[in-house]
């Protein structure tokens, strides 16, 4: 990048984002519940759920489109949230880009800073066209440019104005995949470059998980789990963000000892996790692994299971290759499926479809979970009604 | 699937196909020429003919053919304050409308939620009755005792203490009968807009005027030409409310067309007036499309 990088890298100091208790209430339905959170200055934070969650009414809020029902928005020590849009330092990506159709590229992106009245307007938006790459194309209508590149004007568009933050409205749906990964590693570059708050609204767990460095995963109106990306999808915390976040194994079982390695019975099978990776309060546990922490081992080479480990028996009903890894439907003793993949790096035959095996995993990929919450939280909708119709 | 044929065989067939099919569009085109020349470019040669005859030299009041261009010089020189009337009562008219329609269709394109349907078809509801019904109702409604002059009146707003029979009523008749008509292309332009629009220019700093004047406005300007032009274009060559509710100091170019076709039987001069009202019309909106650059908008 040209020297001096974005604009906004200047000595301005860019303050924390608050949340307390917002909350908005649309009629019966209760959008966001009681929300509660910080967004640390200068991180990028995505608020991952399905639609419909909350997270989006939440960036609304922020941005002063929605009024809340109750709660405030603090940036740094000023309380926002009387605030008209107009008046808050925040700029909006919005979804499907909302540019104006009847202004070319170089004016959409001086629009807030005519606004303002702020001078030197050429040489800021040359900057920032320069920032998204989109020199050339300056005296362009929005309706000339492709996919990527509204989208990037769009972020200029909100970046030029410095604000303290950005919010992100599921910025890249409307994009095809392989663009989609390009501008997030764009967007992460130029988030290190501006040192601006990014918060980022997505329901695409893999975006989240690949661009953001605190991931809130939100359900019905509130936060389920926050923290870093890898810590939420190692440890998830719920049913729900164990569903939602990837894909888990999840068995119910009862606890059957305590102690710093738990041990739970499930079935008559077995398993062993650290006290401190299990969050069930009672005696029921929900016991869940992730697929790929799983080995598949031809129930012959039962012996080969290092000590300690948790191991469960089953029948092959499914072995899918898909290039990197291969994925095993394994049905158990109790008839329940469970899912587990392999990387294609094994020499040698493969697991096929009615093979006796057994998978075993370490007891720190293993994870306990409140067995209250159901078994099919955070898992689509559309996909329990696809099973339902296979079973039936 | 349809099984694979070898291509050379294949081809030509779609092509021919496509070359049938362009010329059967143009055939969809005959019954709408047919139509525009028997009822629209015959009577304009005929009126244009007309325009130009000169009165027959052995049977007074009567016209026969012949090129006598000064009707037309006649015919502006004569009346040209009832033409100027026109323009000045169309232009108030289409300006009042504007104001009036714009909040509404504003209003119901992105407020109104459920209760859309219903306005819209208020809008549309008074053309149900009759025009000229409607136009004799205001008549009624303006009557010099009527509860609306007296009322204004009595805030002493009326310079000639009346309304019917003024220039006023005139005005406010064009301005009721032609509202649907500036409403409803500024609603379509209006719904049409992204709402996510107006809340962008809020999100980047721009008051609600600004978001107006900057968004809002240059992107309904489509709807505010067609929605003008549809008011303006019957208005000026409106002549029932200058009938019904102006007087003769009132007379728009319609009513001289009207009373020189009808009672005066004078038919070069109504028809060279109705060829001098087109063109000026066509003058007029041309300049304004051009002005307000809507070929430019998306």
């Amino acid at each position: 990048m040209s020297q001096g990088g974005g604009p906004a890298k200047s000595d301005r100091r860019i303050e924390d984002l608050r949340l307390v208790s917002l909350t908005k209430q649309f009629g019966d339905h209760r959008a966001v519940d009681d929300l509660t959170i910080t967004i640390p200055a200068g991180s990028f934070f995505a608020l991952l759920g399905p639609s419909g969650c909350g997270k989006t009414t939440t960036l609304r809020m922020v941005a002063g489109l929605e009024e809340p029902t109750r709660g405030q928005v603090f940036i740094g020590e000023q309380d926002i949230t009387r605030l008209r849009a107009f008046q808050r330092p925040v700029n909006t990506v919005f979804q499907s880009y909302a540019l104006f159709p009847h202004l070319d590229v170089f004016e959409n992106i001086a629009f807030g800073l005519r606004r303002r009245r702020v001078g030197n307007i050429d040489a800021s938006v040359t900057q920032m066209l320069e920032l998204v790459e989109l020199g050339t194309l300056a005296r362009r209508k929005p309706a000339q440019l492709s996919g990527g590149q509204q989208q990037r004007v769009a972020v200029a568009r909100a970046l030029i104005n410095e604000p303290e933050v950005l919010l992100l409205d599921e910025p890249l749906g409307a994009l095809d995949l392989k663009l989609r990964r390009q501008m997030q590693i764009e967007l992460k570059r130029i988030q290190s470059e501006v040192g601006t708050t990014f918060v980022h609204v997505t329901h695409d767990q893999e975006e989240a998980m690949t661009m953001a460095d605190t991931v809130a995963v939100m359900n019905a109106g509130r936060i389920e789990q926050l923290g870093h990306p890898a810590d939420v999808y190692e440890t998830p915390r719920t049913v729900f963000v164990a569903n939602f976040l990837g894909q888990s194994n999840l068995i119910v079982g009862t606890r059957s000892s305590s102690g710093e390695m738990l041990e739970v019975l499930a079935h008559g099978v077995p398993f062993r996790m650290p006290e401190s990776r299990n969050v069930a309060p009672g005696g029921g546990v929900v016991v869940g692994v992730r697929p790929e922490k799983m080995t598949v081992l031809d129930l012959a080479d039962e012996q080969r299971i290092p000590t300690g480990h948790n191991s469960l028996r089953g029948t092959v009903t499914d072995v899918s290759y898909t290039g990197v890894s291969t994925q095993y439907l394994v049905e158990t003793a109790w008839g329940q499926e469970v899912i587990a993949f392999e990387q294609n790096s094994i020499v040698g035959d493969r697991c096929a479809v009615g093979d006796p095996v057994v998978l075993h995993w370490a007891p720190e990929h293993t994870f306990g979970l409140d067995p209250a919450e159901g078994l099919s939280a955070g898992i689509d909708p559309s996909v329990l009604e696809l099973e339902s119709e296979v079973d039936a | 699937m349809a099984p694979v044929l070898p291509v050379a065989s294949v081809a030509p067939a779609p092509l021919e196909g496509q070359k049938r099919s362009s010329r059967s569009v143009y055939l969809l085109l005959i019954p709408g020429l047919a139509w525009l020349a028997v009822f629209f470019v015959i009577p304009l040669l005929t009126l244009f003919m007309t325009s130009l005859q000169k009165e027959s030299a052995t049977k007074p009041g009567t016209y026969v053919f012949g090129i006598q261009v000064s009707n037309y010089v006649d015919a502006l020189s004569e009346y040209w304050p009832q033409f100027v009337r026109s323009f000045v009562y169309a232009g108030l008219a289409t300006l009042i409308a504007l104001v009036i329609a714009y909040p509404l269709a504003y209003f119901i394109a992105f407020k109104a939620g459920s209760w859309r349907s219903l306005m819209l078809v208020l809008v549309v509801a008074p053309s149900f009755a009759s025009f000229l019904l409607r136009t004799y109702a205001w008549k009624t409604i303006l009557a010099d005792e009527g509860p609306v002059t007296s009322t204004l009146n009595a805030l002493h707003l009326l310079p000639d203490g009346r309304v019917l029979n003024t220039g006023i009523a005139v005005v406010a008749g064009l301005t009721y009968t032609f509202l649907p008509f500036m409403i409803l292309p500024l609603y379509a332009s209006l719904d049409r807009m992204d709402y996510r629009l107006i809340e962008a220019g809020g999100d980047l700093y721009a008051s609600p005027v600004k978001v107006f004047s900057r968004v809002t406005w240059p992107l309904s300007m489509p709807g505010v030409v067609a929605g003008t032009l549809l008011t303006f274009i019957p208005a000026a060559g409106d002549f029932i409310n200058a009938e019904l509710l102006g007087s003769a100091k009132d007379r728009m170019i319609g009513n001289v067309i009207q009373t020189n076709f009808i009672e005066f039987r004078d038919y070069p001069t109504a028809s060279a007036l109705s060829f001098v009202l087109m063109a000026a019309i066509l003058i007029l909106v041309f300049g304004y499309i051009r002005r307000s650059g809507t070929e430019d908008l998306v």
